[in-house]
């Protein structure tokens, strides 16, 4: 009840502040602190509220092990795979879709872009034809994935539930369950280096991002996502060809997790069937606790960087100080409640009036 | 027979009112029903049958009014409440479950049962028992019931009815899903259980299916009793009609402008059919003319639309704009080619609710602005203002989200819509549908301009009254065909329900 109050307060706070500025008459006020809370922006400020709040536990408990730039580096490149894979899965889910199937065509990336054929071919000719077959293969299993979808209406999650099992094993085919060294030299070289002492994965993370924020805030690709994620059949009767869209999104899921397989080969230095175990449930985890509707018809980028964020720094903190990844689990879980019952705190606010 | 000055009335009704939000659904509706007879309710769309219905069957409860049951006072506080008294109602969307059996599906929510686990066979004993009673008994008690046809779903939905200790049924409209050979076993059964002294209370559209199986008949309208207790067989058919639609009609519908001669055919449906839906559908409309389609809910007037605009694919005929013929089956061309659809369910098929106003205004046409495939939303926003500013949104604010407006502004959204894309054929599915009164006029004003500035539109409403009072021509639609031509002024409410009782008949 206090709460429900102070609200209140809040919002004749920010009422008048822009009666003062000469802007929203009386009725508006409440939208204005609606717009504000319900904007993007506004949604974020619990997150960013959150990566500092653990910031500051980071500090406390871990001290100097913790607080300094080579570790702030370090919790960004641990970020940056599951990072990339959760920008595809943000487009997914904001048109309502679901794509459980990154993480092993991620493993199937890295386990392709390692064969010795592939690598020979690199070696004769330049390494940037490893990463292409790996774009190459997430796109074309989000290929399979959105044709099946769009154009075979099966649910989105049976789909993509079966690219994970066959993408997995397929991956396990190829490389007879080994584990493929990468002896591309050149490849190495670069994927390891870094520009300006920031590590090349957290470079490409930041291009995902930004590209992913302006293909989703800025082009008619992301008013369509948003559109067929808030009303499927409003989009259709609008003219939008909203199958074809759906196959996009999928094609575009299916290429982050190629690129993120790229960057997984960097990492480790191999590729195996066994990459990115899992990766779909971080990813979704990180989305949905970056503000994005798991019913569509909103996304944001932002948040999801934020989430995955708080999911790496939560981990780091905890390694810190030796806790078990079983204790961290927990908190996981935890933390992901608590999130979307927030989300749906505002999302109630937002939509009072 | 049933002898109206005997015996106790099994149910009645007084005085029965009911609003929500501010709208009087019922404004005083008056209801008897004896033992063992069949009564119709008559009334047209939102006369307020369904909200009696669902006030009889304890889903609503009554603002004010009072329930008489077997003469004595009472109160229904929900269904179960009204199982309890023995009130069971066949709803017209069949609410079985398509994959329980159909003896677990006569026993939903009262299985037999010892410590949760159920008993079968008793459960299939009694389930067949009461099929029998219905003259179904053929049907396996532990067949699914999502293999059997409609007809033989209702026929479940009825048993359930009978498994409680059922003394009045409620039908509401049980004959629209079924063909006629089925009707006529539908009456069989009724007769059976009126036999036994089971009261029905039958909804139905169909003049001469309330004939054939009705003993009294109560008109409502506008959510108030009109004549109750009349006699099917002493009441004209003139009379119910008149009944029905009565009122005369406060002046809210802007003067026709007459049709140039010469205005060109934006848009020409020739020998239009979908299989099972309607066949040979023609008709033309001409550049600032409105031409309404008249008919039922279920007659096939909003698939023939959606048709039209390529929401669905037609197993044959062709639709042409302004000359050109337009790929079947595809909206985008459909859009393409100049047409624009208002849908029927404003807020579930025609806006983006959390959207703000002036996407949902530019969602046909934003990538026209766009460069390289970058939104330019400045000038969307600008495009949308003026648009919403000539059409007078309330409150003229684009970045408002589309749910926060009322119905009347909401059509304006879509209204918009169709005007920023430069549509020529705008198609509206019940335009008025959630507007309230005032808006109504300012809504029908708007279709009136548009179509004086050049446009080709198709309305259709459930409002006869008021597709006549907009159109210009109107194509009168029973059962999937267009059963008559004619210019709107040529016809009343009366001559059109006429017909369309007629030809549902047929």
């Amino acid at each position: 009840m206090s709460e429900q109050n102070s609200s209140e307060a809040q919002a004749a706070l920010a009422g008048e502040g822009h009666v003062a500025g000469g802007l929203p008459p009386h009725d508006e006020k409440r939208s204005v602190l609606n717009r504000v809370l319900g904007g993007s922006a506004g949604r974020s400020i619990g997150l960013v509220i959150a990566l500092l709040a653990l910031f500051v536990v980071g500090t406390i408990t871990a001290g100097d092990r913790f607080a300094n730039v080579e570790n702030v580096l370090t919790i960004i490149r641990f970020a940056s795979i599951i990072g990339v894979v959760s920008i595809g899965m943000t487009f997914v889910i904001t048109a309502g879709g679901i794509d459980l199937s990154v993480g092993s065509v991620l493993g199937l990336a890295s386990v392709v872009a390692t064969l010795s054929w592939v690598q020979n071919f690199a070696d004769a000719s330049n390494w940037i034809v490893m990463v292409i077959i790996a774009l190459a293969v997430g796109a074309g299993a989000g290929l399979i994935n959105g044709i099946v979808i769009a154009y075979g209406n099966v649910v989105a999650f049976i789909a993509t539930l079966a690219m994970l099992v066959a993408a997995r094993g397929l991956a396990e085919v190829l490389a007879n369950r080994t584990t493929q060294i990468v002896r591309q030299q050149g490849f190495l070289d670069f994927f390891r280096g870094d520009i300006l002492g920031v590590s090349i994965l957290i470079w490409i993370f930041a291009i995902v991002v930004l590209a992913g924020w302006f293909l989703l805030n800025r082009t008619t690709f992301g008013r369509r996502t948003v559109a067929i994620g808030g009303n499927l059949e409003a989009a259709r009767l609008a003219g939008i060809k909203v199958k074809r869209h759906m196959m996009y999104l999928y094609v575009l899921s299916g290429l982050t997790a190629g690129i993120a397989g790229v960057m997984m080969l960097a990492r480790t230095t191999a590729g195996t069937s066994t990459h990115g175990t899992l990766y779909e449930l971080d990813a979704i985890a990180a989305v949905v606790v970056g503000g994005t509707l798991l019913v569509g018809g909103r996304g944001t980028i932002m948040g999801t960087v934020l989430g995955v964020l708080i999911f790496s720094t939560l981990t780091n903190v905890f390694t810190q100080n030796n806790l078990s990844t079983s204790v961290q689990a927990i908190a996981k879980g935890v933390i992901i409640v608590i999130a979307v019952l927030l989300q749906q705190r505002f999302a109630n606010r937002a939509s009072r009036k | 027979m049933i002898n109206v000055d005997q015996g106790m009335p099994l149910l009645e009704v007084r005085g029965l009112t009911k609003s929500f939000a501010g709208v009087q659904a019922l404004k005083g509706v008056d209801l008897e029903v004896l033992p063992g007879e069949v009564h119709c309710v008559l009334g047209q769309n939102g006369a307020g049958k369904s909200t009696l219905i669902k006030t009889l069957s304890g889903v609503y409860q009554p603002d004010d009014g009072e329930f008489v049951w077997q003469g004595e006072a009472t109160t229904i506080s929900d269904p179960v409440a009204a199982l309890g008294l023995g009130i069971a109602t066949m709803y017209q969307e069949l609410d079985v479950v398509d994959g329980l059996t159909v003896a677990e599906n006569i026993f939903l929510g009262h299985e037999f049962a010892r410590a949760g686990v159920t008993d079968r066979r008793r459960t299939s004993r009694r389930a067949h028992e009461i099929m029998t009673r219905l003259g179904h008994g053929t049907i396996s008690s532990n067949r699914e019931v999502g293999t059997l046809s409609a007809a033989n779903k209702q026929i479940v939905s009825m048993a359930r009815a009978l498994s409680h200790d059922t003394k009045l049924i409620i039908m509401d409209e049980p004959s629209a899903v079924l063909d006629s050979e089925e009707v006529k076993n539908l009456f069989r059964v009724v007769r059976e259980l009126t036999a036994d002294g089971i009261a029905v209370i039958y909804i139905s559209h169909r003049l001469e299916e309330i004939r054939a199986i009705g003993d009294r008949i109560t008109v409502i309208k506008d959510g108030r009793t009109m004549a109750t207790n009349l006699a099917v067989a002493e009441t004209p058919t003139a009379d119910l009609i008149r009944l029905m639609t009565g009122r005369t009609v406060e002046n809210v519908f802007p003067p026709a402008v007459p049709v140039a001669a010469d205005a060109p055919v934006l848009l020409s449906v020739k020998g239009l059919a979908l299989r099972g839906i309607f066949d040979e559908v023609s008709f033309d409309v001409r550049a600032g003319e409105i031409v309404g389609l008249a008919g039922l809910v279920g007659s096939g007037r909003s698939e023939i639309m959606e048709t039209v605009y390529g929401a669905r694919k037609q197993t044959s005929g062709t639709v042409e704009v302004d000359g050109a013929p337009v790929e079947p089956g595809s909206v985008r061309a459909g859009v393409h080619a100049g047409m624009g659809l208002s849908p029927e369910e404003r807020k579930s098929q025609g806006l983006i609710l959390d959207e703000p106003v002036y996407r949902n205004v530019t969602l046909a046409s934003f990538g026209r602005w766009a460069r390289l495939g970058f939104l330019n939303e400045r000038t969307e926003r600008q495009v949308a203002r003026t648009q919403l500013e000539g059409l007078e949104l309330r409150p003229a604010d684009p970045d408002r989200p589309a749910r926060t407006l009322s119905g009347g502004n909401q059509q304006k959204i879509l209204l918009a819509r169709w005007l920023v894309h430069g549509t020529r054929v705008l198609l509206l599915d019940e335009p008025t549908r959630g507007v309230d009164v005032g808006a109504r006029a300012e809504i029908y004003s708007l279709i009136r301009s548009l179509a004086a500035s050049g446009t080709a539109i198709v309305v259709i409403s459930s409002e006869i009254e008021e597709v006549l009072g907009l159109s210009d021509r109107v194509l009168v639609v029973a059962e999937g065909r267009v059963i008559h031509t004619t210019d709107a002024s040529d016809i009343d409410e009366h001559g059109v329900l006429d017909l369309v009782m007629k030809g549902s008949a047929a």
